[in-house]
C-alpha cells in the first residue's frame, strides 16, 4: 500500500483548463503530479510530456515466450513419442506453426495484462492518494503533492487556470 | 419503425453517460425477468439431455452411419462462428479506430466469450466418455503418450482455449474502468462488490498510460487471432479428403461465415436489449446501419463462396465432388441446402437498401433468418457430405432425435442466461469509450489542434 501523501486536490471542468494548470505547474517544479481522468485524453498526455509506456516490453517478452514454448513443446513431444502420420516427418514444422502461434498470441496477451498490473497497479499504486468519485464520472482531478506551506500558491495556481474546486489533501 | 439519427457522437455530456449506463444496472424489468427465466428452463433441458447422455451414451443422438458427426458438431461450428463478432468489433474496429464500435462493442465482446463457453462444451459432450476430455491436453501422464499435434482436432483445442482465454481477458480489461465508474455512483453492497472488481482503478495518468498501450497490443494480438480461429475450424474438415470438404476456400469462406453470423446474433440481441435497458440514445441507427453494412459486405462474399464452391465442383471434373453438391441441392436433404443459400446469400442482400438498414424491426427479422441460415450451413456442410461418400451402398440420410435437439435447445440457454446475467451485473454498453468520442468541456472556443 502507498504511503498516505499530502498535497493539492483540484478538480476541472474543462479540459484545456486542467492542461493549462498541469503546464503551469511543470514549470513551476512539480513533478510528481497525478491526474485523474474518466477516459484516457492526448491533450492531458501532451501536457504531462509522457513517454511511451514500458507494456510493450512485456508484450514482446510474452509473445518471444510463447512462441519458443509453442514449437519447443510440440518439438520435444513429437521426438519423445514418435507417432507416423500419413508418412510425414516426425518433427514437420508446418503443423508446427499452429500452435506455435497460439502460444505465441496466448503468452503475449496475458503478458500485457501483467504489464499493466505490474506497472501501473503494483509498482505506482494509487491507493491512499487523495481521490475524489467525480473524477470518474466527468471531471478531471490534479492531485499535487506539496508541503502544507506550499498550499496557498498551489492551490491558487489550480485556481487562476480555471478548477472549479481546490482543496487541502 | 422509424429511423432514428445517423450521427457519430451521441449528443450527451459524460455525466449522462456514466447514469444512464449505471441505471441499467438497477431493478431488472419484468421483461428481462421473464427473458431470463426462459433461458434457464432452456438450460434445464439440456442438462437434462445431457444426463441421459451421460447415462445412456451417445446412441440417443440421431447418429446414422456414415453421418457419425451432425448436430453436435453443427452447434459447436455455430458458436464457435457466433463467437467471431466480438472479437472483430472489439479488436479489429479499435484497430481502424472506427467510432460506430464504442456503443455496441461491449456486448458483442461479452457475446464471444459467452458462445465459445458454449462451443466449448461441444467437443466435452461429443466425445462420449465425457470424463476423459483432459487426454485432448498434453500432460505428462504413466502412458508416456503425447497428443498427435498434426490433427487438426488437437489444433482446435489450442485455438478455442486461446481464443477463449484472450477474449476473456480483452473483456475484463475493457471493464476494470467502467466498473470503476459505477462502484464511484453505487453505495451499500454493490459498491463492496464494484470496489474488488475495479481493482483498485481510478482512472490516474500513469494507469491510463499503461493501458492504453496494453489495449492496443492486446487488439493487435486478437486481430490475427480472430482469423485464424475459424480457419483453424474450418481445418477441422478441409484436412481430410471428404467431398465437399477438402477445398482451400474453406478458411475465408468460414472466417467471413462466423462474422456474418455473429454479427447476425448482435443484431438479435442488441435490438430488443437496447429497448429493455433504455439504452436507445447510445445504441441508435448510426450503430446498426453501419453492423447492417457489415452484414451486407460478409453476406456478399459468402454469396460469392457458395457460388465459387458450386463452381470448383463442377470444373474440378470429380464425379464425387460434382455428386455431393448436386445432392446439396436436389438430394434427399435439398431443404436444408435451400434454407442456407436463401438464408444467408439472397436474405442479406436486401440490405443494399438503405431504408431496410434503417428498419429495427426488418433488421431484426433479417437477423433471425441469418442465425437460422447460419446453422443450416454448418449443418448442410457436415450432413452433406457425410451422407453421400465414396461407396453410394453406404450412403443414408441422418435423423436427429430428440437428444440432438435437447442440446441445442441447452446451448441457446445456456448462451442467454450468461449473457443476460451479464447485462444486469456489468456495464453492457462502454462508459469510458463513449466519452472518448464526446468531446470535453472547453474554457475557451475551439477543439484541440
Amino acid at each position: 500500500m502507498a504511503a498516505v501523501r499530502t498535497g493539492v486536490l483540484g478538480s476541472f471542468v474543462h479540459v484545456d483548463a486542467a492542461t493549462d494548470a498541469i503546464r503551469a505547474l511543470r514549470r513551476g517544479g512539480h513533478r510528481d503530479l497525478t491526474v485523474y481522468s474518466a477516459a484516457p485524453n492526448h491533450e492531458i498526455e501532451e501536457a504531462l510530456e509522457q513517454k511511451v509506456s514500458p507494456v510493450r516490453l512485456f508484450t514482446l517478452f510474452g509473445g518471444l515466450t510463447g512462441c519458443a514454448a509453442g514449437f519447443g513443446m510440440q518439438y520435444w513431444m513429437q521426438r519423445d513419442w514418435p507417432v507416423l502420420v500419413g508418412g510425414k516427418p516426425i518433427d514437420a514444422f508446418p503443423p508446427m506453426v499452429i500452435i506455435g502461434f497460439e502460444l505465441t498470441i496466448l503468452l503475449g496477451a496475458l503478458a500485457s495484462v501483467a504489464g499493466v498490473v505490474i506497472l501501473s497497479l503494483a509498482l505506482k499504486p494509487t491507493k491512499g492518494l487523495p481521490f475524489d468519485p467525480k473524477f470518474t464520472d466527468d471531471r478531471i482531478g490534479i492531485f499535487v503533492p506539496c508541503a502544507p506551506d506550499q498550499y496557498e500558491a498551489t492551490g491558487g495556481l489550480l485556481r487562476a487556470a480555471g478548477a472549479e474546486e481546490v482543496r487541502h489533501a | 419503425m422509424a429511423t432514428v439519427a445517423h450521427e457519430a457522437v451521441p449528443a450527451i455530456t459524460h455525466g449522462q453517460v456514466t447514469r444512464d449506463v449505471v441505471a441499467t444496472l438497477g431493478k431488472p424489468s419484468r421483461a428481462y425477468v421473464l427473458m431470463l427465466l426462459g433461458a434457464v428452463a432452456m438450460f434445464g433441458v439440456g442438462a437434462v439431455t445431457f444426463v441421459l447422455l451421460l447415462k445412456d451414451g451417445l446412441g440417443l443422438a440421431g447418429y446414422t452411419p456414415p453421418v457419425m458427426w451432425l448436430v453436435y458438431i453443427t452447434t459447436f461450428v455455430f458458436w464457435v462462428g457466433i463467437g467471431h463478432a466480438g472479437t472483430l468489433i472489439s479488436a479489429i474496429l479499435f484497430l481502424f479506430r472506427s467510432p460506430w464500435r464504442t456503443a455496441v462493442y461491449r456486448a458483442t465482446e461479452a457475446m464471444t466469450v459467452f458462445a465459445v463457453m458454449t462451443a466449448a462444451l461441444f467437443p466435452i459432450i461429443h466425445i462420449g466418455r465425457q470424463w476423459v476430455f483432459y487426454w485432448l491436453l498434453p500432460y505428462p501422464n504413466q502412458r508416456y503418450l503425447w497428443p498427435n499435434f498434426k490433427s487438426p482436432l488437437l489444433w482446435d483445442v489450442f485455438a478455442i482455449s486461446t481464443y477463449l482465454t484472450v477474449s476473456t481477458t480483452f473483456l475484463v480489461v475493457g471493464l476494470v474502468p467502467d466498473i470503476a465508474a459505477v462502484r464511484d455512483q453505487v453505495s451499500g453492497w454493490r459498491k463492496k462488490l464494484y470496489s474488488a472488481c475495479s481493482l483498485g482503478w481510478t482512472g490516474s495518468d500513469n494507469q491510463w498510460r499503461h493501458y492504453t498501450r496494453a489495449y492496443l497490443y492486446l487488439a493487435a494480438l486478437a486481430t490475427p487471432l480472430v482469423l485464424s480461429v475459424h480457419s483453424v475450424v474450418s481445418w477441422d474438415f478441409a484436412m481430410s479428403i471428404i467431398p465437399g470438404w477438402h477445398g482451400t476456400i474453406f478458411a475465408p469462406y468460414f472466417v467471413a461465415g462466423a462474422i456474418y453470423s455473429g454479427i447476425g446474433m448482435v443484431l438479435t440481441l442488441l435490438i430488443p436489449l437496447r429497448r429493455i435497458l433504455k439504452v436507445e440514445h447510445l445504441i441508435h441507427g448510426y450503430h446498426f446501419d453501419n453492423l447492417a453494412k457489415l452484414t451486407l459486405f460478409t453476406g456478399s462474399i459468402l454469396f460469392y463462396a457458395y457460388a465459387m464452391e458450386y463452381f470448383v465442383a463442377w470444373y474440378s471434373g470429380v464425379k464425387w465432388e460434382q455428386t455431393t453438391f448436386y445432392m446439396r441441392a436436389l438430394g434427399p436433404q435439398w431443404w436444408a441446402g435451400w434454407t442456407m443459400i436463401i438464408c444467408n446469400a439472397f436474405v442479406s442482400q436486401l440490405l443494399w437498401f438503405r431504408k431496410v438498414r434503417g428498419n429495427l424491426t426488418a433488421l431484426f427479422v433479417i437477423s433471425i433468418f441469418i442465425n437460422v441460415g447460419m446453422w443450416f450451413e454448418r449443418y448442410v456442410i457436415i450432413a452433406s457430405s457425410l451422407s453421400n461418400d465414396f461407396l453410394p451402398w453406404n450412403w443414408a440420410v441422418p435423423n436427429p432425435t430428440w437428444a440432438d435437439w435437447g442440446i441445442l435447445v441447452g446451448s441457446f440457454g445456456w448462451f442467454l442466461m450468461y449473457f443476460l446475467l451479464f447485462a444486469r451485473t456489468f456495464p453492457i454498453v462502454a462508459i469510458q469509450e463513449i466519452k472518448e468520442t464526446i468531446p470535453m468541456p472547453r474554457k475557451r472556443a475551439g477543439g484541440h489542434h
